[in-house]
């Protein structure tokens, strides 16, 4: 086949992107209720744990409050309504 | 993204080797100034003393304080670039510039649009050919598609899979069957870290209406129906969820060949027993498509000989404990379980009541920690049950809907293989002849 050819792309269609800003920053953490969320997977209780642990030592005016979702990989809407109404900022962590 | 769209300032922790993914799935949720931290790979099997070096290290990807990039992401003002997001299209062309047949095997090839083997240039001529194995009309959407949960989903035509079928191989009388596999929503190239693949069982009458063969090799390359097929269903999967691309749509460890080409037919002639679509309630004159997502581990074994019970336990107590058995058996093999008195339903029975293991091992799992423990803190049954058990007792690995036996082979020997295959469903062939 020594011409040229004409074909058919082969991807399919991704969605149109819509952007989203991101939230406005307090200036600083002192005296904000913090939420570390526990994204579940294996060990990283552990690691937000030691998250925790580090606030206490270094930034002890910062409230820390641990959390879960429901299940793994699964949006959890009853968690992010309680962190939005409760927390002023958020950690996710961590994964594999 | 979700909390930060919702007011919290929020930073998200990840480890080194998904810095491409994480930054990728940011941008395609237009949110692409997310702000993220990097500890270094794995967390997993790490002390708590080795994860707090981690957290008073630097971070992996900038090389500042792992810390100060937290609260930094948490703190600092935000800018006209972070208030403002990201929207944007991402049209594909239905043509592509013409061009050379070897230029468009390389710019196929170099854009991960193939298996990186030598395919079928999808031209006008060959698609419009292929078009014409099903009645549906090329703009009809199949269904939707993505490489993992939370990515987004890409939505495919017939036409796209046709484009895909051709590029594979197969011939227009394939294509009933690739559009099923297409619209079971399920991807063939998951871009789990447990590097999975898809293993699906055609069913009914388009098994032998379209030459697949249950025969000598039904698990190898020795029917090109059997083998176009799968390798169809997998490259459709890469182009129409917006690939599968190592680092980015792809992060599966060690890879799987399964990934090449894994569809095959029952043998329900030569079956003592009851084909897999009749299980699910389907008539004899029905044709399917079931597909397994799995293909993480195989094991084999011959039988049943007098031993037999002790090997398949042995076998079902090894398996991935997140990824229940697909047991495919040689109709020999399955004459020889119908002469001991077992079903089909009799077999899985057995197989799920003697799949056990100690609580402490079956705990011990990293995916049945991450996935099965929250549903079993949350009282889910059989889980909470199995929480509950002292460390040595033996707690189920498998409940009997979760392992499935299918029959096929040559009969040159009475084997069989156990896959990992969690069952996600089947879909009717005839709704897309």
């Amino acid at each position: 086949m020594s011409g040229r050819l004409t074909v058919h792309d082969p991807r399919g269609y991704p969605p149109k992107v819509t952007g989203k800003r991101l939230a406005p920053r307090p200036q600083s953490l002192d005296g904000k209720t913090l939420y570390l969320v526990d994204c579940l997977f294996d060990n990283s209780e552990v690691f937000m744990e030691q998250m925790r642990r580090w606030f206490a030592e270094h930034l002890p005016a910062v409230n820390t409050r641990m959390i879960k979702p429901r299940e793994s990989w699964v949006d959890d809407p009853d968690m992010r309504a309680k962190v939005a109404a409760d927390g002023d900022a958020a950690i996710l962590g961590v994964g594999l | 993204m979700s909390l930060e769209s919702s007011g919290v300032p929020t930073v998200a922790i990840h480890t080194d080797v998904f810095a491409r993914l994480a930054k990728s799935v940011a941008h395609a949720n237009g949110m692409p100034r997310m702000r993220q931290a990097y500890v270094p790979q794995p967390v997993v099997d790490k002390t708590p003393e080795e994860l707090r070096a981690d957290i008073e290290g630097n971070d992996r990807i900038t090389g500042r304080p792992f810390m100060q990039e937290v609260i930094e992401a948490l703190s600092r003002p935000l800018d006209e670039e972070d208030l403002k997001g990201m929207s944007f299209e991402r049209a594909t062309p239905r043509l592509l510039e013409p061009d050379s047949e070897d230029n468009l095997q390389r710019l196929f090839s170099e854009s991960r649009w193939t298996d990186l083997l030598p395919v079928i240039l999808p031209t006008e001529e060959r698609v419009a050919a292929m078009l014409k194995g099903t009645s549906h009309p090329p703009d009809k959407i199949v269904g939707r598609l993505r490489p993992t949960a939370f990515r987004e989903f890409w939505e495919l035509t017939v036409e796209k899979v046709a484009v895909n079928a051709v590029m594979a191989g197969a011939r227009p009388e394939y294509l009933p069957v690739i559009l099923a596999l297409a619209a079971s929503g399920q991807s063939a190239r998951s871009s789990s870290t447990t590097s999975f693949a898809v293993i699906s069982v055609v069913n009914g009458p388009i098994r032998n209406e379209i030459g697949m063969d249950s025969g000598i090799g039904v698990l190898g390359p020795y029917n090109h129906a059997n083998a176009t097929i799968g390798r169809a269903y997998n490259l459709l999967s890469i182009n129409l969820q917006g690939g599968s691309v190592p680092g980015d749509t792809y992060m599966g460890s060690l890879g799987n060949w399964y990934n090449y080409s894994a569809t095959f037919p029952e043998a329900e002639e030569r079956s003592p027993w009851e084909p897999l679509h009749m299980q699910r309630g389907c008539k004899p004159t029905d044709s399917t498509v079931s597909v397994f997502f799995g293909g993480w581990y195989t094991q084999a074994g011959y039988g049943p000989r007098e031993t037999w019970k002790e090997k398949m336990i042995r076998c079902m107590t090894a398996a991935e404990h997140h990824n229940p058995p697909l047991l495919v058996l040689d109709p020999i093999a399955a004459r020889g379980f119908a002469k001991l008195g077992f079903t089909k339903q009799k077999l899985i029975e057995w197989c799920a009541e003697n799949a056990r293991m100690p609580a402490r091992e079956y705990w011990d799992n990293q995916w049945i920690q991450t996935l099965v423990r929250p549903l079993a803190v949350a009282g889910v049954e059989p889980y909470a049950t199995r929480l509950k058990a002292r460390p040595d007792e033996l707690v189920h690995m498998f409940q009997p809907e979760e392992i499935n036996i299918v029959v096929a082979g040559g009969e040159t020997q009475g084997a069989w293989k156990m896959f990992g295959g969690i069952p996600r469903g089947l879909v009717s062939v005839d709704a897309w002849r």
